[in-house]
């Protein structure tokens, strides 16, 4: 995004942040949405932001019930959802109050006048109406109002008046994309799909998509209502794209690593914010062989997966922080029976219920090391949402190959952001067929394979291969409960070293941008990875030495990690946490690095970044 | 599924595995072992599709011991384990074996829900009315008043009648054994195993150590015709050494008495008859405590309906006859665009 192109100055924009606000029942999710589509269609780059709240109908008008669809769009690589919106469209005075303060001195806010009544400026806290005082003068302000249009653009259809006001939504929509230059017919194809069943509902909302497109033509003469011209943007991947969310990516992800590893998949989950979302999508691919199973808790969501491994198929589990911490036990018996195990954990902003809403990535430490006795696992994290498509397949590789649980850590950022994606063909992906043991010679449960240190994975059914597992520890040598002291030592290092040994089965760390070697760099992992990007883009242009550096094998970490970090003077490690990778980077290699670390619910600003590469390149010199 | 395949009928110790078993010398899980041993030779079990899973506590000790594939897993949560296992194959046999404390109390959650989805297999409860493993401390089954290590006044909470708790999650069945009763124990796991959905078998066990002699008062075998009656489906309730006792419906008090045949004008005719499809009966037998009444054992109530592993199987089928499982098609399903 250029931040430094006001909007009115410019017809034609690299990039521009539209942010839609309104009620929680305005449907600004749903305008945002199909705004990102028909973006997506014309070909430029984009990056979404749902910022909604907990409340799933808050009291009307009130400021907790505000909720937002931030969209980036350029012509450009956007990579984050943009750090302060050019445009703002809000709804109700709510939507203002909550909203003004990101938004860019001399953006453009568009509002709908006809909400601003007695009631709605006091439930916003506003003493007085802001559209009549000079407090909106750093802004250019568009008051339309979209109400009364509305209303009379659906008219003829005869709908209460409740109904008809659910489509000043589809008029805002028209109005935008007149706004910037975008077909409406995919969002009328659209609704004729969506309101098949009732056309009235379908022709109402398809008038008032027109109807604010047309005000838009016409206004443009005799306001200071302007066009926008965002172009393609340029690509040197061809192919087919679609626009996907994280969670999305992931579902399929998983599904895709069930079929290349030929092995079918059972979900037992529990609903969470914000990772029901994979078991809406896998609960309708039946076909596929998947099975979802929601459990009556986290507990049993786990437990259900882990009882689906041991009978041969591969059990995933979903969450978010406060779930996966229930599920911590269960994790322990499957690293003790040595099973394979997918756990999601889309993380929101804790401890505790904390903003069930809002994104952070504050569970790497519950990961990495969150359970009793010495338990070490795989941990992987998605750091985009097309990411999470091969961070699903990479976790079911892992979990089948290794014996092992695999934690997958998305958030809720990525989960609900969307963004293009070239979609891939499965058929040109490597297959990792899965084998059950079946060969009774020499049999038992723990035996392993030399190299992998995996052990077999015998299924019930299998003639001639009976055996008990439990979490009891086992004997090495034969699988039955072992009590023996040497052998505890025995069978936790070699759990460990089947761990340990992934590094070698895993890529090497890359320079995301930049070099390997040099005066700073900045490190990240999971969902910063856009803001980090950008920062870095824009430090090098001011001919800052800097590189970045996105890590996603979280555990084991990349063999020559310690070596790429080493190669720089200086280290900043940015997370939405208080540290926490930071912490393990210094645990693992004595790290001195600066810890950028930002909890607000919020993903990092681009601007937040660059700030910190430049005071701390400045201390450098 | 358990179809004998092999020629040679496989006998009790063919279910004996070459762990040395662990339990107090005389603990009433011996003798479950091999009453359940016995009912896999009768019912023709084939090891392989035979699977044991259990939780923690001692009778959750019990998949080392049979000679199938077993899953000691965690406390309380064995039926959630199992119904993985029978939703990822539902052609395994899956026994599912806990304990008081296990299931009622850190699992009765998923006891609950095990239950009321009625996944197919048999749930064999061991209930000794007190915590063994940890050493004593009383459970949610142990009689108001129970001294133990952690009440040395006695307990003050009331405890919990499993077969009740099993109706009331909606189990389609429910059976009650005795650990000792080698003869009648196998008879009725039998049955549980011929049921298709979750079968609640309730087994009173005694704990030698922490709770010696619990059950003595209607489990003593010399005393046992007077105090059990062992329920069979259109046969009257009739029980006791001389069969002159039986169990009445008082349509006054909308309760169960115990009569004498011969006595007060009380004839057959007026001894209800066993209806294991009657949920209203089963309920009401299954609070029966002695001494006053005779203890219900045996099939109680019974009464199949489709299972949750079959039901969630049908749909999945369905899904897969309806529509073709096409990976590319799916992930380019809604609106796409072509970058040349």
């Amino acid at each position: 995004m250029n931040v430094q192109s006001p909007v009115i100055d410019y017809d034609e924009l690299d990039s521009v942040c539209v942010r839609f606000a309104g009620d929680s029942g305005d449907g600004m999710q749903l305008t945002g949405n199909q705004f990102s589509v028909v973006t997506a269609l014309e070909g430029s780059d984009l990056s979404t932001f749902p910022d909604f709240p907990a409340e799933i109908r808050a009291p009307v008008g009130t400021t907790f019930g505000v909720s937002a669809f931030q969209i980036n769009f350029g012509s450009v690589e956007v990579s984050t959802a943009g750090d302060e919106p050019d445009v703002l469209v809000a709804m109700n005075p709510a939507a203002l109050m909550v909203s003004l303060s990101g938004l860019r001195k001399g953006g453009l806010i568009i509002v709908d006048e006809g909400s601003f009544n007695q009631r709605n400026l006091d439930k916003a806290g506003y003493a007085e109406n802001p559209l009549e005082n000079n407090s909106l003068s750093d802004y250019q302000v568009q008051k339309l109002d979209i109400t009364k249009m509305t209303l009379e653009s659906v008219k003829e259809f005869g709908l209460g008046k409740k109904d008809a006001l659910r489509s000043k939504n589809m008029w805002t929509l028209g109005l935008i994309l007149w706004m910037f230059g975008r077909a409406r017919k995919p969002i009328t194809d659209w609704l004729k799909t969506k309101f098949a069943k009732i056309p009235d509902v379908a022709n109402a909302n398809i008038a008032a998509v027109n109807a604010g497109h047309a005000y838009g033509e016409t206004a443009e003469v005799s306001s200071n209502l302007r066009r926008y011209i965002v172009g393609k943007h340029d690509t040197d991947k061809p192919g087919e794209y679609r626009t996907v969310n994280g969670n999305q990516a992931l579902a399929w992800g998983l599904v895709a690593g069930s079929q290349l590893g030929d092995i079918p998949l059972l979900l037992g989950t529990y609903p969470i914010t914000p990772a029901s979302a994979l078991l809406h999508t896998l609960s309708g691919l039946k076909e596929y062989g998947v099975m979802t199973f929601q459990a009556e808790d986290e507990i049993a969501a786990i437990c259900g997966a882990i009882g689906a491994s041991f009978a041969g198929q591969l059990g995933v589990t979903s969450s978010s922080g406060p779930g996966i911490a229930l599920k911590t036990e269960a994790i322990g018996l499957a690293i003790s029976t040595e099973l394979p195990l997918i756990v999601v954990d889309v993380q929101r902003a804790g401890p505790s219920t904390g903003l069930p809403t809002k994104t952070e990535q504050s569970d790497l430490y519950q990961a990495v090391w969150g359970r009793n006795g010495d338990a070490p696992i795989v941990v992987l994290a998605t750091s985009n949402p097309q990411d999470c498509f091969d961070v699903g397949i990479e976790a079911v590789r892992l979990a089948t190959k290794y014996m092992t649980p695999v934690m997958v850590l998305s958030d809720g950022y990525i989960g609900n952001a969307s963004e293009p994606w070239k979609i891939p063909d499965i058929n040109e992906l490597e297959k990792f067929p899965v084998k059950h043991h079946t060969d009774p010679e020499g049999f038992h449960p723990f035996k392993r394979d030399p190299k992998t240190l995996a052990r077999v994975w015998a299924k019930p059914g299998t003639p001639d291969l009976l055996h008990r597992i439990g979490g009891i520890e086992k004997d090495y040598d034969s699988g039955h409960i072992s009590y023996d002291a040497a052998n505890h030592q025995k069978m936790t290092d070699v759990r460990a070293q089947k761990i340990a040994n992934i590094a070698n089965d895993i890529p090497l760390q890359k320079v995301d941008l930049g070099k390997e070697g040099g005066k700073l760099a900045v490190v990240g992992w999971g969902s910063t990875r856009g803001a980090i990007h950008q920062a870095v883009k824009r430090a090098r242009d001011e001919n800052i030495d800097v590189s970045h550096v996105h890590i996603g094998n979280i555990w084991p970490l990349p063999r020559n990690l310690e070596d790429v970090l080493n190669s720089y003077d200086k280290v900043i490690v940015a997370e939405m946490n208080k540290g926490q990778m930071n912490n393990l980077l210094r645990a693992e290699y004595l790290l001195d690095a600066f810890s950028l670390t930002k909890v607000s619910g919020q993903p990092f600003k681009i601007t937040e970044i660059l700030d910190c590469i430049r005071g701390q390149a400045g201390a450098d010199k | 599924m358990n179809e004998q395949v092999d020629v040679k009928k496989l006998t009790y110790k063919d279910f004996e595995t070459d762990q040395e078993v662990r339990w107090c010398p005389g603990c009433g899980d011996y003798a479950i072992l091999k009453a359940v041993q016995i009912t896999l030779a009768n019912i023709g079990a084939t090891p392989e599709n035979t699977v044991f899973v259990s939780g923690i506590g001692c009778s959750s000790r019990f998949p080392y011991y049979v000679e199938t594939y077993g899953f000691h897993t965690i406390h309380g949560r064995a039926p959630a384990v199992a119904t993985g296992v029978k939703l990822a194959n539902p052609e395994l046999d899956v026994w599912l074996v806990t304990g008081d404390g296990d299931g009622l109390s850190i699992g009765g959650n998923h006891m609950l829900h095990v239950l009321r989805r009625n996944v197919n297999m048999q749930i064999m409860l061991f209930n000794n009315e007190i915590y063994g493993l940890t050493k004593g401390q009383y459970s949610p089954t142990s009689k108001q008043g129970t001294k133990s290590p952690s009440t040395p006044l006695g307990s003050v909470d009331l405890p919990l009648t499993p077969c009740s708790f099993a109706i009331g999650a909606g189990a389609r069945f429910v059976a009650r054994g005795i650990d000792t009763a080698l003869k009648a124990l196998p008879v009725t796991l039998a049955r549980a195993k011929e049921h298709k959905g979750a079968s609640f078998i309730e087994i009173f066990q005694n704990c030698i150590v922490f709770n010696d002699k619990t059950f003595e008062h209607f489990t003593l075998k010399k005393e046992a015709q007077n105090t059990q009656i062992h329920v069979e489906h259109g046969q009257s309730l009739i029980y006791g050494k001389e069969k002159n006792m039986g169990l009445r419906f008082n349509t006054e008090k909308f309760a169960l008495e115990t009569v004498i045949i011969g006595e007060n004008g009380v004839t057959e005719a007026d001894i209800l008859v066993h209806d294991e499809t009657n949920k209203l009966m089963a309920q009401m037998l299954v609070e029966l405590t002695a001494p006053e009444f005779p203890v219900v054992c045996g099939v109680i109530y019974c009464d199949p309906q489709e299972s949750y592993d079959d039901a969630v199987h049908r749909q999945v089928n369905d899904a897969k006859s309806a529509k073709k499982a096409d990976f590319n098609a799916l992930i380019r399903q809604g609106r796409t665009w072509t970058v040349e």
